[in-house]
């Protein structure tokens, strides 16, 4: 004589199940909603962020970056391309950076490797372009980058430097 | 003036035309704001937005993607039976539509007052299956092909306990007559006297098998996306594919209508002292339509034999023995009479 569980038949009969459920879901109805906005709003964003790659200068308005070409042979994707000449004052110094931007895993290498801190990869994600060409980046291009997100770039520099 | 539109065979026309399009058109017009609503209720259960960027609040959503639907290139599988594939979705369409030929959404506010309404909108749903098969086969394709066999097994499963269920309230009736339906549920108690208390557990199964009928989840085998892709929507694109979506969602609330009009007393108010109207059953297809929503938001979907066992084991057996006790309570009226409302 198998033994009848009265209360799960119950349970069964009355779809406890499905009022239950309902009750949850409803519950959840009129909670605040967990999607961000996004073109509107916009979530927190680590000083670590690795975005758009970006050439900074010192403040004097000379470039940082002294074709050392240390980011060139750590980059994995080899996505990076450096050439370099003398200048007239003698010193060293890019005729040619470009980062294919297509090729880069935003591994951040390359500014880990940088002395000078010259390659940043900044906080700025939003940089689609409407054809692959423009994702080929050269030196005026990354420079022009430092210049525009120098503010925060320096800021994460500076939060994250007491980790370093 | 009268006299052309009820003598003449062109006036005739006119004034059914003219009917026809009276029903069709807020019809099409609601469900463009029902498919939001949908939308929107199953993404506020599971915490997200739902579509906000078209218009006021997204309220414009429906009428982008028909846009987008109609603009959109048709995609003919090779192989496929060209006149049956495009046949498909015109009937799945058609059929769901014409049933609304019967419904009353008012005292008198009905298209074609027949005695067998009940009868005619469950030939017609019996018929939508059709749409669905014809759109797998002609498919000639595996996934369409294999969902439109669940899908007509499943629907056939169903409508025998649908059908069922249907002759409780017949038998209560004494008519197949929607309108006579709803006079039936009226009474001096308001919503004491609506069918949903004598038959309630009837109105549960009758909305889980409107569930099942209609392909929506718990019980959307025929297009379970992670097994059979879209089931026999897979090879459709395009307007054919939007048809389906509008015969679909046509068939849905048609069963909000049927279960408004069978267990929630229709157009009659709730309480004695409100005056009935169309704005009841507005307001009760709306509330039946929430509860699919709901349903969909929290369910998982059903195996398919889970989906088997609960129709032919359970369903069956439970309407069919319902069937069998309202007879007796109706001819000998135990409990006070309350399932002979026919006129003595």
């Amino acid at each position: 004589m198998t033994q009848i569980d009265y209360s799960r038949a119950a349970k069964y009969f009355l779809l406890q199940d499905f009022v239950k459920g309902f009750a949850l879901g409803f519950k959840y109805m009129f909670s605040p909603k967990a999607t961000v906005n996004y073109p509107h709003e916009k979530g927190p964003l680590s000083a670590r962020f690795r975005g758009e790659h970006a050439l900074r200068r010192y403040p004097n308005g000379e470039e940082r970056c002294i074709a050392c070409k240390l980011c060139e042979a750590v980059c994995p994707a080899q996505a990076i391309t450096i050439d370099a000449e003398p200048r007239l004052d003698g010193s060293r110094r890019t005729t040619r950076y470009d980062i294919d931007m297509t090729k880069c895993i935003y591994c951040g290498f390359c500014q880990e490797a940088c002395p000078v801190d010259a390659i940043v990869e900044g906080p700025n994600f939003e940089f689609s372009t409407e054809t692959r060409e423009e994702l080929y980046y050269d030196k005026e291009k990354l420079l022009d980058n430092g210049e525009r997100w120098e503010a925060e770039i320096a800021r994460n520099l500076e939060m994250d430097a007491p980790y370093r | 003036m009268a006299e052309f539109f009820t003598q003449t065979g062109l006036g005739i026309a006119l004034l059914i035309t003219g009917q026809v399009l009276l029903i069709m058109l807020p019809l099409l017009l609601c469900l463009a704001f029902l498919m939001y609503a949908d939308r929107k209720i199953w993404a506020a259960v599971q915490m997200r937005r739902g579509p906000n960027v078209v218009g006021v609040w997204g309220l414009m959503q429906s009428f982008a993607d028909l846009l987008k639907y109609v603009v959109k290139e048709v995609v003919v599988p090779a192989g496929a039976d060209r006149a049956v594939f495009f046949l498909a979705p015109l009937v799945s369409l058609v059929m769901a539509l014409i049933a609304w030929a019967v419904i009353p959404f008012n005292e008198g506010w009905v298209l074609s007052d027949i005695n067998v309404a009940i009868l005619y909108v469950f030939a017609i749903s019996s018929l939508e299956v059709y749409g669905v098969i014809m759109g797998g086969w002609a498919s000639n394709s595996k996934y369409p092909f294999l969902g439109s066999l669940r899908s007509a097994a499943q629907m056939i499963s169903y409508e025998v306990s649908i059908g069922l269920i249907i002759i409780g309230v017949i038998i209560s009736t004494g008519s197949m007559n929607l309108t006579s339906v709803v006079n039936a549920q009226e009474g001096a108690g308001g919503i004491l006297n609506w069918y949903f208390l004598p038959h309630f557990p009837m109105l549960i199964l009758f909305f889980i098998s409107a569930l099942a009928e209609t392909n929506r989840p718990p019980f959307d085998l025929p297009e379970a996306e992670s097994e059979l892709v879209a089931g026999y929507q897979v090879e459709y694109s395009s307007t054919p594919f939007l048809l389906f979506m509008i015969g679909e969602l046509v068939a849905v609330v048609l069963m909000c209508a049927l279960v408004s009009l069978l267990f929630l007393g229709g157009w009659l108010s709730p309480v004695p002292f409100l005056p009935d109207g169309f704005l009841w059953m507005f307001l009760k297809m709306l509330f039946v339509f929430f509860m699919f929503s709901m349903v969909k938001a929290i369910t998982p979907r059903y195996r398919y034999d889970q989906l088997m066992r609960l129709g032919w084991k359970v369903f069956l057996p439970f309407s069919l023995a319902w069937v069998v006790f309202v007879a007796f309570a109706a001819k000998f009226e135990w409990f006070w009479g309350i399932y002979a409302r026919w006129p003595m």
